[in-house]
């Protein structure tokens, strides 16, 4: 019979602590915490947990998903940006850190972080109402030409907001003044859609995901997406390029990221792990089902995407007038 | 019929019945703990759909969620931490009953209205989802500034101070719904430089702070009142049918207005509660009873809160717009099962609608027992010394609050709240009026600006419009009624009732 006492338990207990420091065992050692800038329950919310979930079953180790909310994002990304990097605290950052430190709200840009894996980009679309008149996205941006500044409304989310700049980017590449399409600032996409419906708006610029309710419902036409080649899930729907020539690649994107300054090993590690994520089967599915964009890119594709998309965004909130500097 | 019988067969399907026993035990558990809301339960929850089948996750969303919310009355009642901002409506007089001795009584009532209250919104979500969604969808930014502001007006109705004064609190919250950038304009406000002010004052912590930690203050401040004579827990159910009876019209009412301000997005159960609570003391019979551990503005409010939530998923499985913080979560979970709100999920997906329904009355049908068993446990509190139940209070606020948002600042921000609330009561200002302030000032002001841009300035399609329209005449006109009663008052013309 073997006895148990209390001395020989502390024992046990000790050596089970130490024996992660004795080993000094490749990453991750331990569990890792994964922070989530926005609110739980929400789309970028809902990508971090799946990838969390199949990150675990590819190295090992759990990835608990910390939502540390507030600030706009500017508290989230900060607490990324401003981690020990030792690759046991990652985190999901968003396009809106491309947009923030132009607003003069935080010193913290894309330059602070290691990107390590874009899992995620939803690009900007065109919707008008069902009985909308204008039946291509041409016939709207020549109304809108013809038209005197100030008529046409837009909406899709908050002044100076991600589709509040696809539209003056839009306006900008059509040689239009950034506000020449009133901007009706809206509390996200979904009251934008249900104004747009309610035939309080001339069009909206959110995601074709995030329109898609409605769009399904009959109730509003997506007139194109501003993307370099069409939608998976919405073949349908034409680009700006095939339709007008014009060029906007700056979408909503989501990216797996860490502090500056790394270490190699982790990088090593993850950006692989990140790649099995995303071609695994649930991911897929996953992003499928709720229409999401699938766009992958590893650590130095999603840096370059970052550095296109903030220096995209803070032109076009120059030409809006939404930068501070 | 064929389409009925196959939704009862999915609901019978094992895995869904313990997905509703399992979610239905976690979301009591979770809405009982104070400041953790039904909207993080929810949220909680995503990861676990993953591996769910369609209809055991709705299932768990669904159950969980009108759980947590019933059960986060008993905090309210039993030590006057409000769950949500809609419970906030009523947490003073549920709370005057429990110190009457009565907890049981508005615990019950709280249950059995809300358990009644969700099943007439289930009702109406079967009966009439399309009418309803064409009445959301004539909704736009004119008709919800107005709403908006008829829902702060129920300030003054709902005080039971001088209406001065609880006017003066409701513009202090209006105030506090100024700090941030989540304005029209995107510009920080009252920020002081802080990032943490950038996103605004949570109604939350807000709400955590000054019911529930200024009660603490006033324990502290106050010698141990006399030990209520210990005695049985009495039944929780046995005066409810007497209730409903005595208080039926209110009843109705409450689910009825909850029906319709539910199905509004944005607006949701938070105001149905203000609202209704507000009807019932303007129409009682006794409305100075109000206040002092009165049932009959529970009975209303409580029917109408859980009316909203069921009603409130009728824009989100007709439009995919989420009438609340839940039903938000809840799309999401909807498109990952395949099961995509729009028009086609009544038609060609009939029978996992109906098994959508049935979970529902099934939901609000075993919130009874379980229910009851929650409030015996909970009860338990009562009865323990002050002194060893004010710090726990303590200790739970800043847990729940941490837990919004992992932010030390909510916690800082409750203490703050808690100081204030104090001060507050002290000197007789309604704290309920601060937060609806708080809650409404949002809405009142992004409604106000859209709708101006939206009209170049013009502030005749406020008028305009027909609901509009309707709904600016009952505004100004319960704004100037008691203008015109004291006018009349002093013309020498009889005495008209208050």
């Amino acid at each position: 019979m073997v006895s148990i006492d209390r001395r020989g338990l502390l024992g046990a207990g000790a050596a089970l602590l130490a024996s992660p420091a004795l080993a000094q065992p490749r990453w991750p050692a331990r569990p890792v915490q994964m922070l989530c800038p926005w609110a739980a329950g929400g789309g970028t919310d809902a990508v971090l947990r799946i990838a969390a979930t199949l990150l675990e079953r590819e190295l090992g180790q759990p990835f608990n998903v910390v939502n540390r909310t507030g600030g706009s994002g500017v508290v989230g990304h900060t607490a990324i940006a401003q981690a020990s990097p030792d690759g046991y605290t990652l985190g999901i950052i968003t396009s809106e850190i491309c947009m923030l430190h132009w607003q003069g709200l935080t010193e913290v840009t894309y330059k602070n972080f290691t990107p390590l894996g874009q899992l995620n980009n939803d690009p900007p679309g065109i919707q008008v109402n069902a009985s909308s008149a204008y039946q291509n996205v041409q016939q709207l941006a020549d109304a809108i030409k013809a038209s005197p500044a100030g008529k046409f409304k837009a909406s899709g989310t908050g002044q100076g907001g991600i589709w509040h700049l696809a539209l003056a980017s839009w306006l900008g590449a059509m040689g239009l003044k950034a506000d020449h399409v009133r901007w009706v600032p809206s509390n996200g996409a979904a009251p934008a859609m249900q104004d747009l419906a309610a035939g309080g708006l001339d069009f909206t610029t959110c995601s074709v995901p995030e329109a898609r309710a409605m769009l399904d419902a009959g109730r509003a036409r997506s007139l194109a997406v501003m993307a370099p080649a069409r939608l998976s899930a919405f073949a349908n729907i034409p680009t700006l390029k095939e339709t007008m020539n014009i060029d906007i690649t700056a979408g909503a994107m989501r990216i797996i990221a860490g502090p500056a300054n790394l270490p190699a090993e982790v990088k090593a590690a993850i950006e692989p792990a990140l790649k099995k994520v995303f071609d695994s089967k649930e991911y897929q599915e996953f992003m499928n089902a709720r229409g999401f964009g699938l766009v992958y890119a590893d650590g130095a594709g999603a840096g370059q995407a970052l550095a296109a998309a903030d220096k995209a965004l803070g032109d076009a909130m120059k030409a809006a007038g939404l930068a501070k500097a | 019929m064929n389409e009925l019988m196959e939704g009862v067969r999915l609901v019978a399907a094992p895995d869904v019945i313990i997905a509703i026993v399992a979610s239905a035990i976690y979301g009591l558990v979770v809405g009982s703990l104070p400041g953790l809301s039904a909207t993080m339960a929810t949220a909680l929850l995503v990861p676990v759909t993953f591996w769910l089948s369609p209809i055991a996750a709705i299932a768990t969303i669904i159950t969980a969620s009108a759980m947590a919310i019933f059960s986060g009355d008993i905090p309210g009642c039993l030590l006057r931490i409000p769950g949500t901002p809609a419970s906030a409506a009523y947490t003073d007089e549920a709370y005057a009953m429990t110190r009457k001795g009565q907890p049981e009584v508005a615990l019950g009532a709280g249950l059995w209205f809300s358990a009644i209250g969700g099943i007439v919104g289930t009702l109406s979500l079967v009966l009439m989802a399309p009418l309803l969604a064409e009445m959301a969808l004539s909704f736009s930014t004119f008709e919800y500034f107005w709403l908006a502001f008829l829902g702060l007006m129920c300030a003054t109705l709902v005080a039971r101070s001088s209406p001065i004064k609880a006017i003066a609190s409701m513009l202090l919250g209006l105030l506090i719904a100024c700090i941030g950038m989540e304005n029209p304009a995107g510009t920080p406000r009252f920020t002081f430089g802080l990032t943490d002010l950038l996103g605004g004052i949570e109604p939350i912590p807000a709400l955590v702070g000054v019911f529930a930690v200024s009660e603490v203050m006033r324990a502290m401040a106050t010698p141990e009142p006399p030990k209520m004579p210990h005695r049985k827990f009495g039944s929780i159910l046995a005066g409810q049918w007497k209730l409903t009876k005595k208080y039926q019209w209110p009843m109705w009412r409450g689910n009825i207005i909850g029906v319709i301000i539910g199905v509004l997005p944005g607006a949701g159960a938070d105001m149905a509660a203000w609202v209704s609570y507000a009807m019932s003391k303007k129409f009682s019979k006794e409305p100075e009873k109000f206040g002092t551990g009165h049932p009959e503005g529970l009975v209303e409010a409580g029917a109408s809160n859980n009316a909203s939530l069921a009603s409130g998923w009728v824009p989100s499985l007709l439009f995919g717009i989420p009438g609340d913080t839940i039903t938000a979560i809840a799309i999401g979970v909807l498109y990952m099962k395949g099961l995509n709100p729009g028009p086609t999920l009544f038609t060609e997906n009939a029978r996992s609608m109906y098994a959508l329904y049935l979970i529902f009355i099934i939901a609000n049908i075993i919130m009874i027992p379980l229910g009851i068993v929650m409030i015996r446990i909970a009860s338990k509190v009562l009865r323990a010394p002050r002194a060893s139940i004010m710090p726990v209070i303590l200790l739970l606020c800043a847990v729940g609050a941490f837990a919004t948002g992992n932010n030390l600042f909510s916690v800082l921000l409750v203490g703050v709240f808690g100081i204030l609330g104090f001060v507050m009561e002290r000197n007789g200002y309604p704290v309920a009026a601060l937060v609806l302030g708080i809650v409404m000032g949002t809405m009142v002001e992004q409604n106000f600006i859209t709708s101006l841009i939206k009209s170049d300035g013009d502030v005749m399609p406020f008028f305009e419009r027909p609901v509009s329209a309707v709904l600016a005449a009952m505004t100004i006109g319960a704004l100037l009624w008691p203008l015109g009663v004291w006018i009349w008052n002093r013309t020498g013309g009889r005495r008209l009732p208050a």
